[in-house]
């Protein structure tokens, strides 16, 4: 990794609302080819809106945000698409279809999207779930799966069509320690066998710390640091210091805040 | 004066449901022509949603429009007997069935079955990122999933129609060998001569209106679910009463219509 190269994804003040509320406050970030960013963050941080927003479900308010080399705030529909077909992402509930098995989903874009034989696709298919540990899973229907495996084979399915960049939303929530570090060393793997841009969004620490080449911490829509890790370690902003020694907001102001934004 | 902004209100949100209505129609219909996706595979989607709305239909609406003929051939003999004029049954029962009833009972059993189905489908993918990931993966979700539903319900609307007309025909004729001396085939030779072409016709036109109707009203109320399993049961139970209420007032509409041009 060299930070010479142009950045593959990269924000200029991008701003994000939802109705009256904004969540993104004008983020300024860059994230390297093949690094792997991690965004950090605790819930209602908006880490997941800058997510959607770097995918293209969410359309920046104003501010940019580019995409290997498209800005995705001014983007046609079909613009968008040759963009997503470069891109994976693997959901938090893995989201895979439900009226298809394993394989079909993983085969999905590769059906779709290229002119490949039916052979080959079957092929590849077994490859990419080869990769996730799932190959003896193929003819399984999503809802026959647990947890982790939902979410290995999400994996896979965001990784058929070889992306250029692979996007992680919470990756290890709501599976046991042992599954989430089984996904984490997954991680680990595609980032050595396959030389992609990883983005992956996270509340977890110790996954953030043992994934990451650099993480954006964020903070109620704004970036606080984008460090490494060893740096982030050492900081001693006191939102991260926070977070890192998991204290407990002591300001009743914030959760009344909270409370009244769902009231409305 | 409330009560006249209450009207204006409700007018807006209804002219902007139909709106939102049309568009959704328009854009699956513009998608069948020229689709984003491989045309293979969006006719094997097309002929999957083709039997699960046509096909497994089959028997409950033989069932129920066999009967609606047995009760349309009691309700009118009761009428036609004072006057001497019971041969006259095959005649109203030819006539209510094709023009009105098989086509609306057809409607209204395929809004249980099929309209229902489309909202809990396309709203459960809603609320478990499937539509998101779909959308990803670079496939237009009306494309992808609107398009197979609205070709497989326009063309087994008629189909279900013509099979709903033949049963309410058979149902009528069991009533008239048992209370009024025809036998099969002079029920069928005086059913024939009682219809005009126009009859039917009248009726599948209906019926592809109504496949419109009950597509449209089903995916919309699918996209428009909120967060949570309970928004997809008010989606489903929304997509149901909508669907019945266009639909009762469609039939109202094209009934007038053929009222007004058959010149009697």
């Amino acid at each position: 990794m060299s930070s010479s190269e142009a950045p593959v994804i990269y924000g200029r003040d991008l701003r994000v609302q939802y109705g009256d509320s904004e969540i993104l406050h004008g983020l300024n970030f860059e994230v390297r080819p093949r690094e792997t960013m991690v965004i950090l963050g605790g819930s209602g941080s908006g880490k997941s809106t800058l997510l959607r927003t770097m995918v293209g479900l969410e359309k920046p308010t104003s501010g940019s945000v580019w995409v290997n080399g498209r800005n995705l705030a001014t983007a046609s529909a079909s613009e968008m698409d040759e963009v997503r077909k470069k891109i994976g992402l693997s959901f938090q509930g893995g989201a895979l279809i439900g009226s298809m098995t394993v394989g079909e989903n993983v085969a999905l874009p590769l059906r779709e999207h290229t002119n490949l034989e039916e052979s080959t696709i079957e092929v590849m298919v077994r490859i990419k779930l080869q990769q996730v540990g799932l190959i003896k899973f193929e003819h399984f229907m999503p809802s026959q799966l647990s947890g982790g495996m939902k979410k290995r084979a999400a994996v896979a399915r965001a990784m058929a069509m070889d992306p250029e960049i692979l996007f992680f939303d919470e990756p290890s929530a709501g599976l046991d320690p042992v599954v989430a570090a089984g996904i984490d060393q997954l991680i680990l793997n595609l980032k050595q066998a396959l030389a992609v841009t990883i983005v992956v969004v996270t509340h977890e620490l110790a996954s953030a710390f043992l994934i990451a080449d650099r993480i954006i911490v964020l903070d109620d829509g704004h970036i606080i640091a984008a460090v490494t890790p060893d740096e982030l370690k050492k900081s001693t902003h006191p939102r991260i210091q926070q977070f890192l020694n998991r204290v407990a907001d002591t300001e009743a102001g914030d959760d009344v805040d909270h409370l009244q934004l769902f009231a409305e | 004066m409330e009560l006249l902004l209450n009207i204006g209100a409700a007018t807006e949100r209804g002219l902007a449901y139909i709106g939102g209505l049309v568009q959704l129609l328009g854009r699956a219909a513009a998608h069948a022509f020229v689709s984003p996706l491989k045309r293979s595979l969006s006719f094997q989607r097309a002929s999957h949603q083709a039997m699960a709305v046509g096909v497994s239909a089959i028997p409950v609406i033989s069932f129920i429009t066999f009967f609606i003929g047995v009760i349309m051939a009691l309700q009118a003999a009761y009428e036609l007997k004072r006057f001497g004029a019971i041969q006259l049954v095959a005649n109203m029962v030819a006539i209510s069935i094709t023009r009105e009833l098989g086509p609306l009972v057809t409607g209204i059993v395929v809004i249980g079955r099929s309209g229902s189905a489309f909202a809990a489908e396309i709203g459960t993918m809603k609320v478990t990122e499937e539509l998101d990931a779909i959308e990803t993966m670079a496939l237009p979700p009306v494309a992808f999933l609107v398009t197979p539903k609205l070709v497989a319900m326009l063309v087994m609307m008629p189909c279900l129609t013509i099979w709903a007309d033949l049963m309410g025909v058979v149902g009528g004729s069991v009533f008239g060998m048992i209370g009024a001396s025809y036998t099969f085939g002079t029920y069928l030779a005086a059913t024939r001569d009682a219809l005009l072409m126009r009859d039917i016709v009248t009726g599948l036109v209906k019926s592809m209106v109504f496949g419109f109707v009950i597509t449209g009203v089903g995916c919309l109320e699918g996209f428009s679910t909120g967060a949570g399993s309970e928004q997809v049961g008010r989606s489903t139970t929304s997509a149901v009463v909508t669907s019945i209420f266009l639909v009762v007032f469609v039939d109202l509409v094209f009934t007038a219509i053929f009222y007004m041009t058959s010149g009697t």
